[in-house]
Formats: structure tokens, C-alpha cells, sequence
């Protein structure tokens, strides 16, 4: 690398971090990876630690191949010191072409020319009364815990919400012998259908969906209507809920899995200025870019951050933003011809998704009164539909009054929610209450990592 | 393997076995286990909740939720789903005593 290169810095090391890299290296350049993993490989290909034994089969299934590709490019490039990896460190903040990056030695300062963002995305989950309790978790969690540590996270799980990733934890648990009892899809099959057409443009995919539903037989239930989890001192003791035909039923478990679809993490893209527009089909809020995943002021946007394509778009959006930073850069790029053709192929697959196993609005804007909204500090529907009589309808002054959105996890879990309840309760759109404002720093970070020694 | 705790090992048996402390008490892990893993293959949660009556065990596993910040013995508190558990580590479900 020569003193006048371009610092480029990617924060993320799932599949599309890891191909943006790539294709930074290939160009010439020396690329400085920022993950919070211990090793590169983002959520859904996440290794587990060393020394663990299952095969890459058993942990990925069909996806196999595509994790140790993935895998193995990034340790290549790593090993042979192509790019630098900063491992278990997380950025907590970045201003004026500065990241302030926490990791086991505090925070360091890293500057950047140019930026991309492949920071992914966690479940989009919506309350339902009692998730507050212990044994909730997310799908997410689920397959976690399962692929990176071998265990369930609890003896008899329940599995609700709608969309791929609920079928996938639900097979993988069921294979892999855990006592899963029940997965509740509050998407209709009727609604399912509705998705089909679009669906198709990924036959393969969408079959493979069909053959792990089969695995789960008897377990599977569309079209349900969630009440309420009951809990005693320990944690979740069973959930109540209507099937599509109206009947009541009381499940007994200790653990629920919870989650409709993905929520894109978007905090830094915040940070970075970048400009957002609310999205219908996915019912929240994304950055705006460019085809290749231009954003603006250096910064270039990739995977499912920025759209929820799933990891085969993260790998494609991965090369495209890389390309882009490259011609701004006027190094000599690639053809993108037939990556932004696959990747038009996957909206459409993507769009079938959102249809067909769709974010429950009409729940979320009917959570009852004494229901938590915000887990984080146990802030209630009723608190949040007072606090529209004094802060009117805009999302920020909500969380002002209420404290929705204010703790632990930043609103990255009840935002969605809160903005339905608020939008329902004051009659505006969800795009008109707008959306919590990010703030630095985006990870909790403590006040002895600010320390210097001496 | 049904556990003391909450969690189900399902895979990954040939590890090591190591000890920490959880709330003073001498508990049993495997190499390789996230505190989180560890503390709930030992107990059915990880801490009380600072604004309600109800316990917590994590939610997002991911680093993402912020649910799952517990105490150390020694004052300082970490993330369980993403720190490793070593050997000897003393962990608390409750904050010290010392803490205002």
C-alpha cells in the first residue's frame, strides 16, 4: 500500500463486508475491516468458536458452501495481510471522517476517506403482552445459540411471527432435537398465496422454504391471532393464542422465539448523515442510496443494512458498493452488469417475502393498554398513547416524554411498534410520526475505555 | 443434556469443562461457552429487571438488545452474549453491594 492510498474502512464482516473487501483488495488497495465478531462471518454465517466440531453441513444446511467460500476468502486475505481486522471491536460513533472504534484497549480513533457500511440487520420484532418476561427472545437468538453454541434455549420452545427466518429456526431447532411445540405464523395462508407470483423468481428457494415447513408437520399453525405469554418469577410458563379458526389455545413452554422478518440496522448510516425514506413494503425506515449503494459524503451502504435482500443480495450489494467507491475514487472498476441484474431478480424475490408474511400492523396498533412496548425500560402502551396529548404526533418528542426508544437497545426493538401505536393513536402515517433520531454512542460503552494510562 | 438451568445442550459435548463463580456459588461450563451460555446452563436467568418486577435472560443474542449487561464481582459489568467465559470468572446476578 502506498502512503497516498485511499483509507477505506468497512464496518461489518458478514458476506457483505467480506466481498466489499475483497474486491477493494483485487483493485490494489488495503482495506481496514471493523466487525464485533470474534471471527468474520456476520449472523446468518456466523462460526462458532474454535475447537467446536459440528461440519460446515450441519451448521449452514444448503447454505454450506456459500459459508466456507466466505469464510475461507476472508481468512485468505487476512492471513496473507491484505487487509487489517479488527475483530470484537465495535463503532460507537464517527464524525467528521473519524470512527471512534471500542474494542479490548478502549477507543481508538480511525480515520476513513471513504466508508462502507455492511452492518446487517436483527429481527424486526413486535410486543405482545408479556414479552418483556425472561425466555423471550428473538428468532434470531434461537439460531444463535443453536449454530455458535451448540445448545436451545430452553426445553419446551414456541416460535411466533411470520416469515422465512421463522420456518428456518423452527426446522433447524427440530433437527438438531430440540423440543420445539409450537410456530405460530400470524401471516394467513391465504395472504402467503398473495406472495407466490413474486415468489417465484427464486423457485429454488422458495421449495426449499416449502420442504423445511413439511419438517415442522403438526408444529405449524398460519393465520393465528397472539394474546398474551404468561409468566410466573422464572420466566415464561406458556403462551395464549387464537388459530386461523378462531379456537383458544394455551401452549405450555419456557421459551418463545419472536420475530417478523428483519429490522435494518441503521444507526451508523444515521451518524453518517445519510438521508432516509420510509418504506412501505417493509414498514420502516431505510437509507437512501443509489443503485450500486452511494450514499453520500463517502459513504457507501451495502447488504441488509440498506435492503433486505438476505445474504446472497448482501454478497452482490457488497461488490457493487466496493466498485462504486472505486470508480469515485477513479481507480478502474469492474462491470456491474450482471450483478445489479441478479440483484433486481432478488427484489422481486424479496418483495414476494414482504407480501406474503407481512409485519402485523393491526396487532401492534391494538397492544393492549397495560402491555410493555419498550422492553428495555418497561414503558407501556397506555404511557406512550398519553404522551401523544402533549408531544403531538412527531416520534422524537414521544420518546422524550414517554422514554420509548431511550434505553439499552436505542428503540432498535420497539421503534417500529411505538411509531404504529403513535400513528394509530394520533391518525397520521408511520412515515409521517417519523423516526427516533440516532445517537452516538451506538453501543453502550464504558467510562474506563476513555481512559488513558498516565 | 438437560441442564441445571434453562438451556438444552443439543451438540459440541468434547469440550473442556471449566469453573466460575455465579453469585458466589462454584458452577461448572464448557470452553467455548458465552457467559450467557454458561450462566444459564446454571441458572434461568441472567439479571432483575431495573424497571420492572421480572427477571431477564437476554433477547437478542447478537449484541444488538443490550438486555443481557451483567456484574462481575469485581465492579465491572460485560456484555454476556459476546464475552467468552473463562476460568474462574466471578459473575453476579444482582449488582455489588457496593454500588449506590
Amino acid at each position: 500500500m502506498s502512503e497516498t492510498s485511499p483509507r477505506i474502512v468497512i464496518v461489518g464482516a458478514g458476506p457483505a463486508g467480506i466481498r466489499a473487501a475483497a474486491m477493494l483488495v483485487e483493485a490494489g488497495l488495503h482495506p481496514v475491516v471493523i466487525d464485533e465478531g470474534q471471527r468474520a462471518g456476520g449472523q446468518i454465517y456466523r462460526r462458532p468458536p474454535a475447537g467446536f466440531v459440528r461440519t460446515p453441513e450441519q451448521l449452514y444446511g444448503s447454505e454450506a458452501a456459500k459459508a466456507v467460500a466466505l469464510h475461507a476468502l476472508f481468512d485468505r486475505l487476512a492471513e496473507e495481510g491484505r487487509l487489517t481486522h479488527c475483530a470484537a471491536s465495535s463503532v460507537i460513533a464517527l464524525q467528521e471522517g473519524r470512527l471512534h472504534v471500542l474494542g479490548e484497549g478502549g477507543v481508538q480513533l480511525v480515520s476513513y476517506d471513504r466508508l462502507i457500511l455492511a452492518t446487517g440487520a436483527s429481527d424486526r420484532v413486535a410486543p405482545v403482552p408479556g414479552w418483556q418476561s425472561a425466555g423471550v427472545y428473538s428468532l434470531g437468538a434461537a439460531q444463535i445459540a443453536l449454530k455458535a453454541q451448540g445448545v436451545a434455549l430452553g426445553q419446551r420452545i414456541v416460535l411466533i411471527g411470520s416469515g422465512p427466518l421463522l420456518t428456518l429456526v423452527g426446522a433447524q431447532l427440530v433437527k438438531a432435537g430440540a423440543d420445539v411445540v409450537a410456530v405460530l405464523d400470524t401471516s394467513s395462508r391465504r395472504q402467503q398465496m398473495q406472495g407466490l407470483w413474486e415468489l417465484a423468481a427464486r423457485p429454488l428457494v422458495a421449495l426449499r422454504g416449502l420442504a423445511l415447513r413439511a419438517r415442522l408437520g403438526g408444529r405449524y399453525h398460519a393465520g393465528v391471532t397472539l394474546e398474551r405469554i404468561e409468566a410466573d418469577g422464572k420466566g415464561v410458563t406458556a403462551i395464549r393464542w387464537h388459530d386461523a379458526g378462531g379456537r383458544e389455545h394455551l401452549t405450555l413452554c419456557d421459551t418463545i422465539g419472536v420475530g417478523w422478518h428483519l429490522r435494518a440496522e441503521t444507526h451508523l448510516a444515521d451518524l453518517a448523515g445519510c438521508a432516509f425514506i420510509y418504506d412501505e413494503k417493509w414498514r420502516q425506515w431505510l437509507p437512501k442510496t443509489d443503485e450500486m449503494g452511494r450514499a453520500g459524503n463517502g459513504a457507501y451502504l451495502a447488504g441488509d443494512g440498506v435492503r433486505l435482500l438476505g445474504a446472497d443480495g448482501a454478497e452482490i450489494a457488497g461488490r457493487l458498493a466496493a466498485v462504486a467507491c472505486l470508480a469515485d475514487l477513479g481507480f478502474p472498476a469492474p462491470s456491474t452488469a450482471s450483478d445489479l441484474r441478479k440483484l433486481a431478480r432478488l427484489e422481486r424475490f424479496a418483495r414476494g417475502l414482504a407480501r406474503a408474511f407481512p409485519w402485523p400492523t393491526a396487532m401492534a396498533r391494538a397492544l393492549p393498554d397495560d402491555a410493555v412496548v419498550c422492553r428495555c425500560e418497561n414503558v407501556t402502551a397506555a404511557a406512550l398513547r398519553q404522551s401523544t396529548d402533549f408531544g403531538g404526533t412527531e416520534a422524537n418528542r414521544v420518546k422524550s416524554l414517554s422514554r420509548v426508544g431511550m434505553g439499552r437497545c436505542q428503540g432498535r426493538y420497539c421503534q417500529l411498534a411505538a411509531v404504529e401505536l403513535i400513528a394509530a393513536q394520533t391518525g397520521c402515517t408511520p412515515g409521517a410520526v417519523g423516526r427516533f433520531r440516532g445517537q452516538a454512542p451506538v453501543r453502550p460503552a464504558p467510562i474506563g475505555a476513555f481512559l488513558r494510562d498516565g | 443434556m438437560i441442564t441445571d438451568g434453562r438451556i438444552v445442550r443439543l451438540a459440541e459435548f468434547g469440550r473442556a469443562q471449566l469453573h466460575f463463580f455465579l453469585d458466589g456459588q462454584m458452577c461448572s461450563a464448557l470452553a467455548g461457552d458465552t457467559v450467557l451460555t454458561a450462566m444459564l446452563a446454571s441458572g434461568h436467568a441472567l439479571r432483575k429487571s431495573e424497571f420492572g418486577p421480572e427477571w431477564r435472560a437476554g433477547f437478542c443474542l447478537m449484541g444488538a438488545c443490550q438486555d443481557c449487561w451483567i456484574w462481575q464481582d469485581e465492579g465491572s459489568r460485560i456484555r454476556a452474549c459476546s464475552a467468552p467465559i473463562t476460568e474462574g470468572m466471578r459473575l453476579r446476578t444482582t449488582e455489588p453491594e457496593s454500588w449506590p
